[in-house]
């Protein structure tokens, strides 16, 4: 076999800091300090980081920052165009507080929808709406924004039974943005003890261990996603899904990460302060847990960061395909089923935007995947 | 080199067999079968949905089941598609070709526009070209296939340049050969581009670090000591060793042949393996699922095997004993 290229653990000392050395006092810093200083230089890495901070806080006020709740419909108002707030009315007045005109349908075919303009419904702030529960906890009725009926404000439009997109899209980003990190909150600790188990017993222990390993992936990783949505009951709730789909993606993805673990920790098993620690009489499993793991962990980190992608890939995937999470819960993935009919899509283009929320989110996570490993590990840099 | 060659497929013996074995317990994990729809109906007589359960062989415990479609494997039988009433391996075979012909030209397609492009950014790094193109390239790896595929659907619906799915047109048989070639062809366009899209931005990407790498090296620049021009240093020194690396790549995108554009297939309408495959799995049509799951995994295996081969091939310093 070939030998898989292990980078061995080098944090990189910037020249200034070197100079710094030389020139006063000698400014002791942790590894974790210099990765970090190194990560806020990597400038696609911080507007990765900047992406996901907002993406995130909105995920978190979804309730508060969505105009509408998740079953609202408005059945007079279905492939409803984008509804901006605006400043100037339609005798090119300016105002200064942001309007919008309700509408009504002209042509149920084109949906062609005529604003009225006899009346301005201006967006009011901090208005009482639906009753929710902010953070799943503070019980509140007030949403950030909203405007009086008949008036709507649809700021991503409507889709087929008139149902807010851009609310829709708040809500959906609990699903795409927990499922990458549930999923590597679970394979990480399975794949680190796993292959840290392998790896560190090598011989038998290790083929056994492996031979389960590469049957996983020698399956064909998508097929075997919908095989095994196939399995998941479909009288359950929106959560109880999510969680078996969470459960799904796991079990596709341990397996490479036990396999990167596997051959890390081969190479540190022969280290100096693994025979020490042998030497000193530690037993294996405390070898492996508090010796060989933890100096993976820079690796681990990286890695898990790069993985995410995948897992949001995973499951926005199979929702849009209908395996996912369904109707009438939303997730990206599934919002964007409503765009597979063309001729819906080409009179109501906005049905693609949760589409350009999973590149946004994915993209960050790159960015941000990218950066943490120029700043661990110039040796696995890639690009 | 046979040796290794030898003890590798050997190797997949065992491999495959827990393959099988993975994927038919997985099936039968699910509730229902494949005549759960039948049964729904008030006008088929339950004695009848029973003598075709027999006739399938769904009656028999799991084991003897996956027992019986094994040894019938072992013999290159995969059995019959419950729904299609024919053998699953001419089944699997009628797409096995549509689904290679995308993957294939969005392979090629992929290769020729990534190394130069890879090329041209190592070679000028961190100029504007080469930061624009590394966002594209981020965009291409982090856009699922299933929204680059209806983005571009939806452009051509749109302009009407290009036909919005399917693989052919209704006047196809009509056409003469080189009609239908055409036809075909411009059938491929947006599936092929999406797929090529996603590969090249991993490729090029891949590229531009070997080559940044190479150019690092002792010899490249001894190469420029001894006063040789530039594009001779680059193209007859350095590309040379940075593509082989990529070999890795390669065999893993013939494994890939098969399985990757599964999702992709289904938005366009290609009527290849991934398709046969999700409406498969949705009608429990058993036998299909296994045979698809089986092919695309000897696929994978044996790409990963070629691509072993290939990197001994092209680089002596790899050996196998």
């Amino acid at each position: 076999m070939t030998s898989t290229r292990v980078p061995a653990r080098a944090h990189p000392v910037p020249l200034q800091e070197l100079a710094a050395v030389g020139a006063a006092r000698v400014v002791r810093r942790t590894p974790r300090e210099l990765a970090w200083r190194q990560l806020r230089k990597h400038r696609v890495a911080m507007v990765g980081l900047g992406i996901l901070a907002v993406l995130y806080t909105m995920m978190l006020f979804a309730e508060f920052l969505a105009p509408y709740p998740l079953d609202f419909t408005d059945r007079n108002r279905f492939f409803h165009p984008p509804i901006l707030p605006r400043f100037v009315d339609a005798e090119g007045r300016v105002h200064l507080r942001p309007f919008v005109y309700a509408t009504t349908l002209v042509d149920p075919q084109l949906r062609i929808y005529r604003p009225d303009t006899s009346r301005r419904y201006p967006v009011r702030f901090f208005v009482q709406g639906e009753p929710y529960r902010l953070f799943w906890l503070i019980p509140t009725r007030v949403h950030l924004f909203g405007v009086d009926e008949p008036g709507r404000i649809f700021l991503m439009g409507t889709d087929q039974f008139g149902r807010d997109l851009f609310s829709r899209i708040l809500y959906g980003s609990r699903v795409s943005l927990l499922i990458g990190i549930m999923v590597v909150s679970i394979t990480i600790p399975i794949g680190m003890v796993y292959g840290g188990i392998a790896g560190y017993y090598g011989g038998r222990v290790d083929n056994t261990m492996m031979r389960v390993v590469e049957a996983i992936i020698a399956l064909p990783g998508f097929y075997l996603l919908i095989t095994l949505s196939a399995i998941l009951p479909t009288n359950v709730g929106c959560t109880t899904r999510f969680y078996l789909i969470v459960i799904i993606l796991s079990f596709l993805g341990w397996t490479g990460f036990s396999r990167l673990i596997r051959g890390y920790v081969l190479s540190l098993k022969e280290r100096e302060f693994v025979l020490a620690a042998r030497a000193l009489g530690r037993d294996d499993l405390g070898i492996i847990l508090r010796h060989i793991l933890p100096n993976t962990a820079s690796l681990v980190l990286v890695v898990a960061t790069l993985s995410i992608p995948g897992a949001i890939l995973g499951e926005s995937g199979l929702s849009f395909l209908g395996f996912g999470v369904r109707e009438p819960c939303a997730s990206w993935g599934n919002l964007l089923t409503a765009g597979t009919n063309l001729i819906n899509l080409s009179r109501s283009p906005w049905l693609l935007l949760p589409g350009v929320f999973i590149v946004l989110a994915v993209v960050a996570y790159n960015f941000l995947g990218d950066g943490l490993r120029d700043a661990f590990d110039p040796r696995l840099r890639s690009g | 080199m046979l040796r290794y060659i030898a003890r590798r497929l050997l190797h997949m013996v065992p491999l495959l067999f827990g393959v099988t074995l993975i994927s038919f317990i997985v099936i039968h994990l699910s509730p229902g079968d494949f005549l759960a729809e039948i049964r729904l109906n008030p006008v088929v007589d339950p004695a009848v949905v029973e003598e075709m359960r027999r006739n399938l062989g769904l009656d028999q415990p799991v084991y003897i089941q996956y027992l019986k479609w094994l040894w019938a494997v072992l013999h290159f039988d995969f059995g019959y598609s419950f729904a299609y009433h024919v053998p699953v391996a001419w089944l699997l075979g009628s797409r096995l070709l549509n689904t290679l012909l995308l993957n294939l030209g969005a392979l090629v397609l992929a290769w020729l526009i990534a190394i130069p492009i890879g090329i041209h950014a190592a070679t000028r790094q961190y100029s504007w070209s080469d930061n624009a193109l590394s966002m594209v390239a981020y965009l291409g790896i982090s856009t699922p296939t299933f929204f680059s595929g209806l983005l571009l659907l939806y452009l051509a619906f749109v302009t009407g340049w290009l036909p919005i799915g399917g693989m052919t047109s209704i006047e196809y048989d009509t056409l003469p050969w080189y009609g239908k070639v055409l036809d075909v062809a411009r059938h491929m366009v947006v599936p092929a581009t999406v797929l090529a899209f996603g590969a090249a931005a991993g490729l090029m990407r891949q590229m531009r670090a070997n080559l940044l790498e190479v150019l690092r090296q002792d010899y490249v620049r001894t190469a420029r000591a001894k006063g040789l021009a530039e594009r001779p240093v680059t193209y007859k020194h350095a590309v040379r060793n940075a593509i082989n690396p990529l070999i890795t790549i390669f065999g893993f995108e013939i494994g890939a042949l098969l399985s990757g554009s599964a999702i992709l297939e289904n938005v366009v309408g290609w009527p290849g393996l991934g398709q046969l495959i999700l409406e498969s799995v949705v009608r429990k049509d058993l036998y299909v699922v296994m045979g698809a799951l089986l092919l695309g995994s000897v696929t994978l295996i044996l790409g990963n095997l070629i691509a072993d081969i290939l990197l001994a091939v092209a680089d002596p310093r790899i050996r196998y004993d």
